[in-house]
């Protein structure tokens, strides 16, 4: 199949972008959308051309690394998937696919799609993390959990970081990706201790960075590869709401 | 010229660790703070000793490749972790434990480390699970467990696929903590090229800074590896396509043994490669043989819908072969009878390179329900990939390269044969002999982490508190930066006319038919030259476009590839070496009758540990005597 891409290429943060289209016509729809631009950055090097910067590494949905914006889409078109577990076959001959790195303040470019998302592992150091140290661990089974609520941790746990929640969000709030975490642990016994200023420092910390608020437009859900559900928002928030009003704070 | 000592404790097995800890020198809490320790990775073995470590009062540097410490692609392991917890009351312990794992690696670890692994095993459950990983439940609130092959307890533990994930995830928290209060160091997007050695032992780093090209130098008393596997020396693996063996490599150069470097685990249920421009292939976790049958046609060139093939004309090989595990035979075993089969023409889907793995019968016995509260998000993993939905038809899974057990020598202390550097995680070879079984390998990454390398180092550190801070203008910084940039400068002025991933896919190829799940001396020997024509090739004809001062993901490809050619020699040699057969390494000339693997323990009960002895010369061979006091060595049978 044939496409043509529209593709961000942007040397590196200090200077401009700009859009710069590539034709490409021998496209199996059997290719990840990696290996299309595999493909295409093979012929920019032999070319002579600077091949297209992006990120990658598992290339299968679970480390986060890739994320581009695709026909407007964090992750292209299908639901549930990262970049890399996008395939050729999701597109017709002949389209038009415009490739974008995630806009977002906090996420500035690098150069072309790759854009620094420290940002998210600041908000972790606010306290995304249950403070334990080595050794100090009790016997696993000495606190049951319900099993509903593991279930439930696991699936805000599985959030891979990727940043497309903010990406669709018009706002540019991180709040799915923070509320992931808070809500996993808050709903742990083990994760309960701190959860209060946990939800302070981690809220707060987004603040700070220059994600924007979050107006429940829904649209981090919808995009979100691991459908992290925006339940997890609502518990971020009672949570956040009961430590404001906690005399426990600190 | 280092010599192999392993420092195993006297005593009993179960009493060499707690002697161990009990004998073994520490460092003050005053003086920790005066030691610094690099940790390069940040992966299940990585990140909880830098977490660890921190704690204890060391001042802690750590590096990591992707761009986020949680990138690190132990993210990606799926079916679980083990324990002896013994939680079903099925007959588990220490010893079972350990005795499964000198099995399944089929006599070729050393008991001592072994032993440990699986007593150091519970306190990891204990301390994941403190740290907010959900792991898997039952109603009454308690951990639950599944089993794994090669064993016949369940000792598994499991966040339904994502096991790798959650406990990354857990781990990876400790480390942030660490890092937020400025006990650790985070250097991320840094690729390490060089070891800086002084007076013999391991005092730095140079690393790349990979947005800027600026090469840093980095001091410290000690060096921790923590940098995993090389498995994506066949190009197409289950690893990260940036896995590389590139850390392993350069301490090989300097000086530090490589012990067992061909002993490949090749993963038998993976998503069978469909096409040329592929570029990397998806486990099917291991958890899945629990429930799935696998087979293939009786008949061969059976082109049917699966569906449409009755009961009676289906072969169930690994029942038929190995009545006792069946479908839970160890991966080695499991792999084998796969491409057996298909190069007998038994083989299924297009390219016949292919058996099925059917859940018909367990979605009858358990319901699809059931059945998909257990594997969901494999079978949609599944389905992304192939259209497919394992609820309706059967998956078409082949072999493919998946883990090293083979990796830095080390010794009891986790410690190479360069005083001061560390390997842990599946950058050593410690552990799993010649064979891993599944869920093994988080657990010896964690525990290596947690609980073992943050009590050894100390140590090996505790005479080390009056040396100060090795300059960085030092002449053995000078001297590595310098080597490193050559390096650098030579791979970008090739200005040659191909890309280093085609170079990678071919030497890939070469190292998969010869040096991977079947092996022989007339094939070894091909790949020999193979390799070495390669390798000029490379050199006179590779392209990297850009600059060395700037992100420049080429280079860095350029880099890794540059080592792979390396090691691939290096790993053909060690498996023309072993004139035997036993786990991975399946020499065609070393087989029973009935197609098992043969082992010669007269002449090979020993480490292959390879010392380096300059570029494209034969490197000198060690040899680490393997003693079995404790388990009687016997014929690996799954029947
Ligand atoms: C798909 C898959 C599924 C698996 N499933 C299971 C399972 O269910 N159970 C199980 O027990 N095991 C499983 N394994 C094996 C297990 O996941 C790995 O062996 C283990 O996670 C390795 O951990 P590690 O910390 O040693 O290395 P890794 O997690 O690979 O980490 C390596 C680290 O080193 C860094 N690094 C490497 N080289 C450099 C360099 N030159 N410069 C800077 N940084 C560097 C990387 O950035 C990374 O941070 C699986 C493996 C795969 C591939
Ligand atoms: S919440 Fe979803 S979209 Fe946001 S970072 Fe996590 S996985 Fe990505
Ligand atoms: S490359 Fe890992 S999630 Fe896409």
């Amino acid at each position: 199949m044939k496409v043509k891409l529209k593709i961000w290429r942007q040397p590196n943060a200090r200077s401009k972008g700009k859009f710069v289209d590539y034709d490409l016509d021998d496209i199996s729809p059997e290719m990840s959308f990696l290996e299309m631009l595999d493909a295409l950055n093979t012929r920019l090097i032999q070319q002579g051309d600077d091949p297209v910067a992006y990120e990658h590494d598992c290339r299968e949905g679970i480390c986060g690394s890739c994320g581009l914006f695709i026909n407007g889409r964090p992750h292209g078109p299908e639901r549930e998937v990262a970049t890399c577990q996008l395939h050729m076959r999701s597109f017709r001959d002949g389209d038009t696919i415009v490739v974008e790195p995630w806009r977002a303040k906090a996420f500035p470019v690098i150069k072309d799609l790759v854009v620094d998302r420290s940002a998210f592992e600041k908000i972790m150091d606010a306290g995304g993390f249950v403070s334990v140290d080595t050794g100090s661990a009790p016997e696993a089974n000495t606190t049951p959990v319900k099993k509903q609520n593991a279930e439930r941790a696991f699936d805000a746990g599985v959030c891979i970081g990727c940043g497309a929640c903010v990406a669709a969000c018009k706002n540019s709030s991180a709040s799915l990706f923070v509320a992931a975490k808070i809500s996993q642990l808050a709903l742990l016994p083990q994760g309960k201790a701190e959860a209060q200023r946990r939800a302070l420092n981690m809220v707060a910390r987004m603040e700070e960075l220059g994600f924007g608020s979050c107006t429940s437009t829904e649209a981090c859900e919808v995009e979100c590869p691991k459908s992290i559900s925006l339940d997890h928002i609502a518990r971020m928030n009672r949570e956040y709401l009961r430590a404001s009003f906690s005399e426990e704070k600190d | 010229m280092a010599t192999l000592d392993a420092k195993i404790p006297e005593g009993p097995l179960k009493d060499k660790w707690t002697n161990y800890l009990n004998s073994m020198k520490l460092v003050s809490p005053a003086n920790k703070k005066k030691l610094d320790v690099i940790v390069v990775g940040t992966g299940i073995a990585g990140s909880p000793a830098a977490a660890t470590l921190a704690q204890l009062g060391y001042n802690v540097k750590v590096f990591c490749y992707q761009d986020s410490p949680r990138r690190a692609h132990s993210v990606a392991a799926q079916g679980g972790i083990n324990a002896s917890k013994n939680y079903r009351n099925d007959g588990d312990g220490v010893y079972r434990h350990f005795y499964d794992m000198i099995k399944g690696g089929d006599y070729r670890a050393r008991e001592s480390n072994v032993y440990r692994a699986a007593e150091v095993s519970n306190g990891i459950i204990d301390q994941l699970t403190a740290q907010g990983v959900p792991f898997a439940r039952e109603y009454g609130g308690q951990i639950t467990t599944r089993s794994f092959g090669g064993v016949q307890v369940s000792r598994t533990f499991y966040a339904q696929g994502q096991t790798g994930q959650q406990v990354l995830l857990g781990s990876y928290s400790a480390l942030r903590r660490m890092i937020a209060k400025g006990k650790v160091q985070m250097y991320e997007r840094r690729q390490m090229l060089e070891l800086v050695i002084k007076d013999g032992h391991a005092r730095g780093i140079i690393a790349r800074n990979l947005l800027t090209g600026e090469l840093e130098r980095h001091t410290a008393h000690a060096v921790v590896l923590a940098t995993g596997g090389y498995g994506t020396i066949y190009y197409l693996s289950t690893l990260g396509v940036t896995s590389s063996g590139s850390a392993a490599m350069i301490a090989y150069r300097n000086g530090a043994f490589f012990g067992n470097p061909s002993f490949i685990q090749i993963h038998p249920t993976c998503i069978p490669q469909l096409s040329d421009f592929q570029s990397k292939l998806t486990l099917m976790s291991e958890s899945l043989r629990n429930d799935g049958r696998i087979w293939v046609p009786k008949e061969q060139g059976d082109k049917r819908n699966p569906n449409d093939i009755p009961e009676e004309e289906r072969d169930y090989y690994l029942e038929r072969r190995y009545p006792a595990f069946g479908n839970l035979v160890p991966r080695d075993v499991a792999s084998r009878a796969a491409k057996e089969r298909c190069d007998a023409g038994y083989g299924v889907g297009k390219t016949g390179q292919a058996v099925y793995l059917d859940f018909k019968h367990a979605i009858k016995e358990q319901g699809a329900k059931a059945i998909g509260s257990k594997y969901g998000n494999l079978f949609e993993l599944y389905e992304k990939i192939t259209g497919e939905s394992p609820y309706e038809t059967p998956m078409r899974i082949y072999p493919a390269g998946h883990y090293t057990m083979g990796g830095l020598w080390v010794d009891y202390e986790l410690m190479t044969t360069i005083p001061g550097l560390f390997a842990i995680g599946e950058a050593n070879f410690s552990d799993h002999g010649a064979n891993r079984l599944g869920a093994s390998s988080l657990m010896q990454g964690a525990g290596d982490g947690y609980f073992i390398l943050p009590n050894t180092i100390g140590n090996y550190l505790s005479d080390k508190i009056k040396t100060s801070r090795l300059s960085t203008e030092e002449p053995e910084f000078e001297e590595a930066e310098k080597r490193v940039r050559e390096k650098l400068e030579k791979l970008i002025n090739i200005n040659g006319s191909q890309t280093a991933a085609s170079f990678h896919k071919r030497l890939g190829k070469i190292m998969w038919d010869h040096c991977g799940m079947l092996r022989s001396e007339e094939g070894l020997k091909q790949a020999r030259t193979e390799v070495r024509e390669l390798k000029q090739e490379f050199w006179n004809d590779l392209q990297v476009p850009g600059t060395l001062s700037e992100l420049n993901q080429e280079l860095e490809k350029a880099v890794r590839v540059a080592d792979f050619l390396d090691m691939s020699q290096l790993l053909i040699e060690d498996a023309l070496n072993r004139h035997e057969s036993c786990g991975g390494h399946f020499r065609q000339e070393y087989q029973t009758e009935a197609g098992e693997a043969l082992r010669d323990d007269e002449n090979y009960m020993y480490v292959a540990a390879w010392e380096y002895q300059g570029e494209d010369q034969m490197p000198r061979l060690h040899k680490e005597q393997l003693t079995f006091e404790f388990v009687e060595v016997k014929e690996r049978t799954y029947k």
